[in-house]
């Protein structure tokens, strides 16, 4: 039986969309670091360690927020519950705040907060840490979102009984934008939604149901 | 000192991102790790590189980081003892 | 349907080749060094650093095509080449594939001056770039996912290869020692100020080293005896810390329980374990923990680092490539710097060359974010 993919968070432009419903927003005059705080503290979610997390975990940290809001807790099996991401930029903003602590010989103050946060796959972590994920850990780099990949590898981990559910998406940001799409897929004994089964095609319609 | 801890209390909110944090929030004797603010590994870094940053005061032996950074007070009190600049 | 390890190549700071690396690593021979460099950072430190001449030689001779590239890329380019070159593989076919490995790739570029395109600092672009220039029709696919990137890459080879799509996968990977890299791990305060020690009493921290390494994976129906399979791979998160890993080594647990399932082991079968053996406090603890809690005790074990330093996205590849020459030649070899134990639980621990049959090991990986990896051995 295909996996299905139980609800789906997208963030960009802004918006928050929760199964495709925009359900936060702010003008476009507000700067893309302040409207992912904004969209966090607006889940009346209280974690302290958000604000210490850079801006690539932030954006991970709150799609998966928002979106296990739309899990049924009931069904969540930490242990086989895999984290799939990906993204175009790795942590290249963060990178380059790295960068500039260690530029000159004369301020040369490396910050290991920074410098923990320079690896893609901390937001994984972060999010494991949250809702105690234990599963199967994969980060790629690609130019764009890949469903063939996504849904080959993970429909794959299911094949192989090495996960029972998996959060998965991209996770993306640069110096002018940010792009968050992830989602939830398990595999359940009831094929409930037709329209939402882990498919190239059916992936590939939810990332661009929120295209304007 | 009084003005050293108030100092503190803001360098340490923006070194560690404690966005929601205030410097009145912070009492100077409550422990920083552990049940008081509840900071972590990482922060204990971070407070060897504020206080080589800001205070010129490079830590030697990081084993002694736990006495230091116990409490506001007893960071400031490490300062006004080492301070060079 | 059986994946097998049909040739690899490690370049290090213990030469250019297997067969090089290999006997280095049979005599406890150590490539970490005092580096007294200001470029890369303020004071002397230690690290195991690719001989720079050795490189520039080989890839005046390699470089047909002429192109510009970046150190990193010069050794990707050389580890495949020489890999290849051992086999009759077409790596222009579309039935083969690259996976790249790494944590930061071209992150040098961010302080030099180089003619080279800055939109190569970019992981995928490094990937792409590798592909072009052997021809090759399909993506490279790029695992990036801290110090299990090596071991990750390599279980989603095989898991490639499963479906009908290719025939090979060329699995390559490599990390520079870089300032960006050095100072990170200085202000972890995670360096040993002496090479460093895996799984030893007086074990302080750990030592950073570069390499590239290639692996070529291969599908096939009909295994030969002394052929060393992919028999079974897992990952896991702790789900505890994002920089130290969890006491009770949860995730290395569930890795390594996963792994073995898949490859059909039991703990009793496993012939010898290289292990991520770091040499920091936490990491030896952590795996001495998660071996004695799957009961793999009696299993002797040995970690490279203390030879090659921790070549973090490049580590799971050229460990696990030793790793099958030491399965080759049922030899396990000795783990450079470790002289007294001193872990949470009881290890055997190797300090000379041992000789046993090797038909099935484990090799394991831990990483930041808590990450887990294991990949099963067997030998046909």
């Amino acid at each position: 039986m295909t996996p299905q993919i139980t609800a789906f968070c997208h963030i960009k432009k802004n918006q928050v969309f929760l199964n495709g419903k925009s359900i936060f927003s702010a003008g476009s005059e507000v700067d893309m670091r302040e409207f992912v705080k904004a969209a966090f503290r607006n889940t009346g979610t209280k974690y302290t360690k958000f604000f210490k997390m850079d801006d690539y975990s932030k954006l991970g940290f709150l799609a998966a927020e928002v979106l296990m809001k739309a899990v049924d807790v009931s069904t969540i099996e930490a242990k086989s519950t895999g984290i799939v991401l990906s993204n175009n930029h790795s942590t290249h903003t963060t990178d380059q705040l790295f960068q500039d602590s260690i530029q000159s010989d004369e301020a040369f103050f490396p910050s290991p907060s920074v410098f923990v946060y320079t690896l893609p796959n901390i937001m994984a972590g972060e999010i494991a840490i949250r809702y105690h994920f234990t599963g199967e850990n994969a980060f790629f780099v690609s130019s764009a979102f890949d469903p063939d990949w996504h849904t080959f590898y993970i429909n794959q981990l299911f094949e192989s009984k090495k996960i029972s559910a998996c959060l998965s998406g991209w996770v993306e940001m640069d110096d002018q934008h940010l792009e968050a799409f992830v989602y939830y897929v398990e595999k359940r004994n009831d094929q409930q939604n037709e329209l939402m089964q882990h498919t190239v095609e059916e992936l590939n319609n939810l990332y661009k149901i929120n295209d304007k | 000192m009084e003005a050293l801890i108030e100092k503190l209390k803001e360098q340490i909110i923006k070194q560690l991102n404690l966005e929601d944090i205030t410097p009145a929030d912070i009492n100077e004797e409550d422990s920083l790790f552990g049940e008081g603010l509840g900071l972590d590994s990482i922060d204990a870094l971070e407070l060897i590189v504020l206080l080589e940053k800001e205070y010129g005061i490079r830590i030697e032996n990081p084993k002694d980081g736990q006495k230091i950074f116990f409490s506001i007070k007893t960071m400031a009190e490490f300062i006004q003892e080492h301070q060079k600049k | 349907m059986a994946v097998r390890f049909v040739s690899s190549n490690i370049i290090s700071s213990l030469g250019f080749s297997n067969e090089e690396n290999f006997q280095n690593l049979l005599h406890a021979k150590v490539g970490i060094q005092t580096i007294d460099d200001p470029l890369l950072y303020p004071a002397p430190f230690l690290a195991a650093c690719i001989n720079p001449s050795g490189l520039d030689e080989r890839w005046k001779d390699t470089n047909q095509k002429k192109v510009a590239t970046t150190r990193l890329e010069k050794l990707l380019i050389l580890s495949i080449t020489e890999a290849l070159s051992k086999t009759k593989i077409n790596i222009s076919s579309s039935r083969t594939a690259i996976l790249l490995s790494t944590t930061k790739g071209n992150i040098d570029l961010l302080n030099t001056i180089e003619s080279i395109d800055p939109e190569r600092l970019l992981l995928w672009k490094l990937g792409e770039f590798i592909g072009h220039y052997f021809v090759n029709p399909n993506p490279v696919r790029v695992v990036t996912n801290a110090c299990i990137s090596g071991v990750l890459a390599i279980n989603t080879a095989a898991m490639m290869l499963k479906g009908k799509r290719f025939d090979h996968i060329i699995v390559v990977g490599g990390d520079l020692v870089t300032r960006f890299v050095v100072s990170g791990f200085m202000s972890f305060l995670s360096l040993s100020e002496t090479p460093c020690k895996p799984f030893d009493r007086d074990r302080d921290g750990l030592s950073l080293g570069e390499a590239a390494g290639t692996l070529i994976l291969e599908k096939t129906s009909f295994p030969e005896k002394g052929d060393i399979l992919f028999a079974g791979g897992a990952t896991a998160n702790d789900a505890n810390h994002i920089s130290g890993p969890s006491r009770t080594a949860e995730g290395s647990v569930i890795a390594i329980q996963n792994a073995m399932s898949e490859a059909g082991f039991a703990a009793k079968e496993i012939d010898h374990i290289n292990a991520h053996g770091t040499a920091t406090r936490y990491n030896d603890d952590m795996e001495s923990i998660a071996i004695q809690r799957l009961g793999l005790s009696e299993s002797p074990v040995n970690s490279y680092k203390g030879s090659w330093g921790h070549t973090l996205g490049a580590a799971g590849i050229i460990e696990t490539a030793t790793l099958i020459e030491s399965m080759k030649t049922d030899t396990i070899l000795p783990t450079a710097g470790f002289h007294t134990p001193g872990t949470t639980e009881k290890l055997i621990v190797t300090k000379e060359p041992l000789s046993k049959p090797l038909n099935t090991c484990l090799k394991l990986a831990s990483g930041f974010g808590g990450c887990n990896a294991a990949l099963v051995l067997n030998k046909k």
